[in-house]
């Protein structure tokens, strides 16, 4: 395990593209809900035990050498709204750029000339930390880190929240990503055995009805 | 109604089965219809070509520990619409095991399935896994609603576990779970239902939509221009949206099991206008 590589592919500085993506916090802050730090911490908790979860295992599945069409399927029947399916794909294909520069790997070739118009992120990102070297589980920690950093930094630009609220609201969320990660990182363990049924499931309602609106919007400062 | 029969202390184990069938006219019979436990069956009258039935709750069911669960299956060409004469009330029960609740829905090629429950109401201290599993073939149609109230009026929920899993064609076409109550990380915050205590789906499959799929379509509050703050005292809010396949997907969230109605209500009629365009 290389724990210099977790770190590349986990800055946010990895030029993946996700700093345009607010993670849904920008309807939910139009929409009162997130206000300050504290129901920021709210939000991405909510995030971090549904999208995060899901993510987070289909990553690690990708980096356990599953195979990434069926999970990009998996991926598919777990997203309900087209606002959400494109976005996932639209930043799998920003991903996989990055990816085939920083870890080029046979694999990651394979599944982009498979989905050239990009496969669902999360597997994208759990096939580059394969490619990288690293084990399921870091990428697992790698993309629920992400479905919270994204709404953080989001709330920071869209709410001048104070930087340093919002990092600590990551830092207090830190043992329930270590969880969520491992969560994931053992579904994604049972899919060799079971097939991706093995996946898990977990939907945020709000997280669907307000990306779908969102994407409408005529004016808006993120791109979901 | 019949009377109650006893109840095991342990909780109870009950599988009732309907099977639909289409006889030589094109009209679709019953020949399987059986009630189990507190899963009493009605056959209603007829309409048209499709057989329909009513789940009568026979007894108060599901309490902790309670085994329950329905199989439907709809043979080729049939088309059959079930409903239940009340809300499905879980409760807790001596064991504080939690109760099971496993709907298969099967649709045969032709067939036409309405799977039209009435809410789900998820008292305190209950705990409940359900499980609704449902299995396509290619040009099968589909009608399903869910609808999960949290608590009884001014009352906390109990522990709610929902996984709704579609297959068609031997692909999985939605995969979804909610969770919501004491234990579960996250349900009560404003990514999920933000203080919401009613939330359901509208599932509609139809293989018409292989070409075209319908369009989007935002519902109760996420319509409005730019909603601003205090929703969930509002009409609810969700969405109806084409899922990766043919099929399409309502989501809504809303303060009661009233205004949740409203809203799917909104998206089946969305559903059926769509459907007559594109046979039209």
């Amino acid at each position: 395990m290389s724990r210099a590589a977790l770190l590349v592919l986990a800055d946010g500085r990895f030029p993946a593209g996700g700093h345009a993506h607010s993670g849904g916090a920008e309807p939910a802050v139009t929409a009162g809900r997130i206000k300050d730090a504290a129901t920021l911490e709210r939000f991405c908790r909510g995030r971090l035990h549904t999208a995060g979860l899901v993510a987070a295992a289909l990553a690690a599945a990708a980096a356990a050498g599953c195979d990434p069409l069926l999970l990009d399927d998996a991926a598919d029947a777990r997203t309900p709204v087209p606002a959400l399916r494109t976005t996932a794909r639209k930043l799998g294909r920003q991903m996989m750029r990055a990816a085939r520069a920083t870890w080029p790997s046979a694999e990651l070739d394979e599944l982009a000339a498979a989905r050239p118009r990009g496969a669902h992120q999360p597997v994208v990102l759990g096939l580059a930390a394969r490619s990288a070297g690293l084990e399921p589980l870091d990428a697992a920690h790698a993309v629920a880190y992400e479905t919270i950093s994204g709404p953080a930094t989001a709330a920071v630009r869209l709410l001048s929240l104070d930087p340093f609220d919002a990092t600590a609201v990551l830092a207090r969320l830190a043992p329930e990503l270590e969880q969520v990660a491992e969560q994931g990182a053992e579904a994604a363990h049972r899919v060799a055995t079971e097939g991706t049924d093995a996946l898990p499931a977990a939907s945020a309602p709000l997280l669907d009805i307000t990306a779908q609106q969102h994407v409408g919007w005529p004016v808006r400062l993120f791109a979901s | 109604m019949t009377p109650s029969p006893p109840r095991p202390v342990t909780g109870l184990r009950a599988t009732a089965r309907i099977t639909a069938r289409a006889d030589a006219r094109g009209s679709t019979r019953l020949p399987v219809l059986d009630g189990d436990g507190p899963l009493a069956l009605r056959r209603l009258r007829a309409h048209g070509n499709q057989a329909r039935v009513c789940v009568v709750g026979a007894m108060s069911a599901p309490l902790g520990g309670d085994r329950l669960a329905i199989e439907v299956t709809a043979e080729a060409g049939t088309a059959v619409r079930i409903t239940s004469a009340a809300a499905t009330v879980a409760l807790p029960g001596r064991t504080g095991e939690p109760a099971t609740y496993d709907v298969r829905l099967t649709v045969a090629d032709g067939a036409r399935l309405d799977w039209l429950p009435e809410p789900l109401i998820s008292a305190a201290g209950s705990d409940l896994r359900m499980t609704t599993t449902v299995d396509l073939a290619p040009t099968a149609r589909l009608v399903l609603r869910e609808e999960q109230v949290l608590g009884r009026s001014g009352e906390r929920p109990g522990t709610l576990r929902s996984r709704l899993t579609v297959r068609r064609a031997g692909r999985t076409l939605l995969d979804q779970e909610t969770a919501y109550g004491p234990g579960v990380p996250g349900w009560d915050t404003s990514a999920v239902l933000d203080g919401h205590r009613a939330v359901g789906q509208l599932l509609v499959a139809d293989p018409e939509w292989e070409a075209e799929p319908p369009d989007v379509r935002l519902l109760g509050d996420a319509a409005a221009e730019r909603p601003g703050a205090g929703d969930g005292d509002g009409a609810g809010q969700g969405v109806l949206a084409p899922l990766a396949g043919p099929a399409a997907l309502a989501t809504v969230v809303a303060p009661d099991a009233l205004k949740l109605r409203r809203l799917l209500d909104e998206a089946a009629e969305a559903v059926e206008a769509a459907r007559s365009a594109a046979a039209g």
